[in-house]
């Protein structure tokens, strides 16, 4: 696993590094911690302001690490004329405190939903069974 | 040995493509991973001997082997889906494998950067024009005057971007061609590049696709020959809609937050970095990779209506029998695309609505399905064709409740630079809730002390509804971007086309 001095440095280069960093930090750590962004902010020659107002704009940084594993449920216009909102309290009741069940705006599976994402793998037609199945083998 | 050809794009791969593939494999085939051909409800379909078998389980290997499959399509080629399209920006679409330069080179690949590079950029740009290509993310803006701007402003360091930042619900065609001709969307970037003088690319993909940042980083290293000097690089999206929104993606490119600009200026003359910037979408950028193909730009401005010249790669997506992709010329009505090729719903029920454009776009009833696809006829009907997908609705769809839904995701999405979407959007949400709720509920703010003005007494449906109306006018007159500008779009073709969605 690479350290924040490794990972700020490998970027260093680009043009515009801070998403990238940001993203390989949420990755390595889980979270883009207080600590993480002052010593970004100090590598980039920014504020921790402007740092901070980055992270917290975007959905996929966060502030603490969540250890669940993630469950992306697509709950846009096309999976919601499939039928998704009516799985949703059983994918809750599956989840409970173990499973961080998301809401997602779209996974571009729109003619097959409803649709999840499990880390980079993805699913479609899922039924209710199908979904509390996806939800209860997340790791 | 048995050649086997089955996808491996994202809706394959969801679908299950490869269990499939691998009980291929293990029955002593040879397995080719392709591009998906776009027939969704068939996926995953195996391909043998250009006949199609689908949608396939592991279990039905043997009998597809053996010739006995009762999911046997036909020629997957001559299939009817197929047969009524004219593909242009998906020739390759289930065709080649997406990674494979030999199958590229093979089918006209690299054809339209060649000739591009043997002319001046003044010509491509030319061209560009003759061609009567448009905007594919939504605006529909004239793709070679944007480039003769890049082109004509002063300085030495200017950026081609790929708006690859698909979050509409209801889209997948950029997807598809990331993930499935990915060299043909670097092929466009770099002809655009000659065109205006760009030495770096940068494209734009959301984390919500993590298969296609795959496909394009690879598809990067395998073609940089070919592109040099021109150089591209993906960078990825962070889960903000907004940034589909050409200065909010820039904003983000830059490292900051995904905050719109006001315009002017034009990112043509002051875009990434404050340098000369092209952004175009994928489907726009891809296009040109044939345009500039020999005879391409005369056979594209052939084709289509009126001042939309063309095809459009259409999708077909939501409570829809037959779902995927369909690139035809514009002019095609409605009607036509969700009855006649998308066969209907796929619960059986009728139609209520369809939603054209993402989650921006107006809810269109059946009655206005001779609507042809065409960007001054949309306009015209108060609709917009937006990134050209179809989300169909049957008749159990609660449209008030798709009007909320609107409000509650811009609301969400938000970036929160100007006030009508920042505030807009939730004060949407709660009158929203007040006219479908029915019981006229008083309004905790108005009755503040400090209120000395607002009537404390609650206000009627009728009111509510003349507030509902007066607050969608300021958002769409008074947003900066689209995301605050268009919510209103679906919002009032619900409450208009059906009010009764909206009583309690």
């Amino acid at each position: 696993m690479p350290d924040l001095d490794q990972i700020i440095a490998a970027h260093a280069n680009r043009e515009g590094p801070l998403l990238p960093i940001l993203h390989d930090v949420q990755h390595a750590f889980g979270c883009v911690s207080p600590e993480a962004e002052r010593a970004i902010a100090l590598a980039l020659n920014l504020s921790r302001a402007e740092v901070h107002g980055v992270v917290s704009f975007y959905h996929d940084f966060t502030a603490t690490p969540d250890p669940r594993p993630c469950v992306q449920l697509c709950r846009a216009e096309a999976c919601q004329s499939r039928g998704v909102e009516a799985l949703v309290p059983a994918a809750q009741a599956a989840a409970g405190d173990r499973v961080r069940l998301a809401t997602v705006y779209c996974l571009g599976l729109c003619s097959a939903g409803p649709a999840a994402r499990v880390g980079d793998r993805v699913h479609a037609r899922l039924d209710e069974a199908a979904l509390v199945q996806l939800v209860e083998a997340a790791r | 040995m048995t050649v086997v050809r089955i996808s491996d794009d994202a809706l394959a791969l969801a679908c299950g493509a490869d269990a499939v593939a691998a009980a291929f494999t293990a029955a002593g085939c040879t397995v080719e991973r392709v591009s998906s051909w776009g027939m969704h409800w068939l996926e995953p379909l195996v391909e043998i001997d250009g006949q199609g078998f689908g949608p396939a389980s592991p279990a039905d290997a043997a009998a597809i082997l053996d010739g006995t499959s009762t999911k046997a399509i036909g020629p997957v080629a001559a299939h009817p889906f197929l047969a009524r399209q004219y593909r242009l920006t998906f020739a390759r679409a289930g065709r080649t494998r997406p990674l494979s330069l030999d199958d590229y080179a093979a089918t006209g690949g690299w054809a339209g950067l060649d000739r591009a590079r043997g002319m001046a950029p003044e010509q491509v740009v030319a061209e560009v024009i003759a061609s009567g290509l448009r905007g594919r993310g939504g605006a529909g803006f004239p793709a070679g005057i944007k480039w003769q701007t890049v082109a004509g402003a002063p300085g030495t360091r200017k950026y081609v971007v790929c708006n690859a930042d698909e979050g509409d619900s209801g889209t997948f065609a950029d997807r598809m061609v990331m993930e499935g001709d990915p060299f043909q969307l670097l092929e466009g970037m770099a002809i655009a590049a000659h065109a205006v003088g760009a030495g770096q690319g940068y494209i734009y993909v959301r984390s919500e696709y993590p298969h296609a940042i795959a496909k394009l980083r690879a598809a990067i290293d395998l073609a940089a020959p070919m592109l040099a000097p021109f150089a591209i690089e993906v960078r990825v999206g962070a889960g903000a809609y907004v940034c589909g929104e050409e200065t909010s993606l820039l904003n983000s490119l830059e490292g900051k937050r995904g905050e719109v600009r006001a315009k002017p200026p034009l990112p043509a003359l002051q875009g990434l970095f404050g340098r000369p910037t092209v952004v175009n979408n994928v489907l726009t950028l891809t296009a040109v990779a044939h345009i500039l193909a020999p005879g391409g730009a005369e056979a594209y401005a052939a084709l289509g209506m009126g001042r939309s010249k063309g095809s459009m790669p259409v999708q077909l997506a939501g409570n829809i029998r037959h779902g995927g992709l369909f690139e035809v010329p514009f002019g095609i009505t409605l009607g036509e695309l969700v009855h006649e090729i998308g066969g209907g719903t796929a619960s059986g029920r009728p139609v209520k609505a369809v939603q054209v454009g993402g989650p921006l776009g107006a809810y269109i009833p059946p009655s206005q399905f001779d609507l042809p696809f065409d960007y001054e006829a949309f306009a015209a009907a108060d609709a917009l064709i937006g990134h050209a997908g179809v989300v169909v609705f049957d008749d159990s769809a609660d449209m008030g409740r798709m009007a909320r839904f609107a409000m509650e995701f811009c609301a969400a999405e938000s970036c929160g630079k100007c006030t009508p979407c920042r505030l807009g959007s939730t004060r949407g949400v709660e009158l929203l809730d007040r006219i479908r709720a029915g019981t006229p509920l008083a309004d905790p703010v108005a009755a503040l002390p400090q209120m000395h003005n607002a009537p404390k007494v609650p206000r009627s449906r009728e009111a509510d509804l003349a507030l509902l109306e007066d607050l969608c006018e300021t958002m769409q007159f008074g947003s900066l971007c689209a995301l605050g500008g268009f919510t209103p779009y679906p919002v009032r073709s619900a409450l208009r086309h059906w009010p009764d969605d909206f009583l309690p």
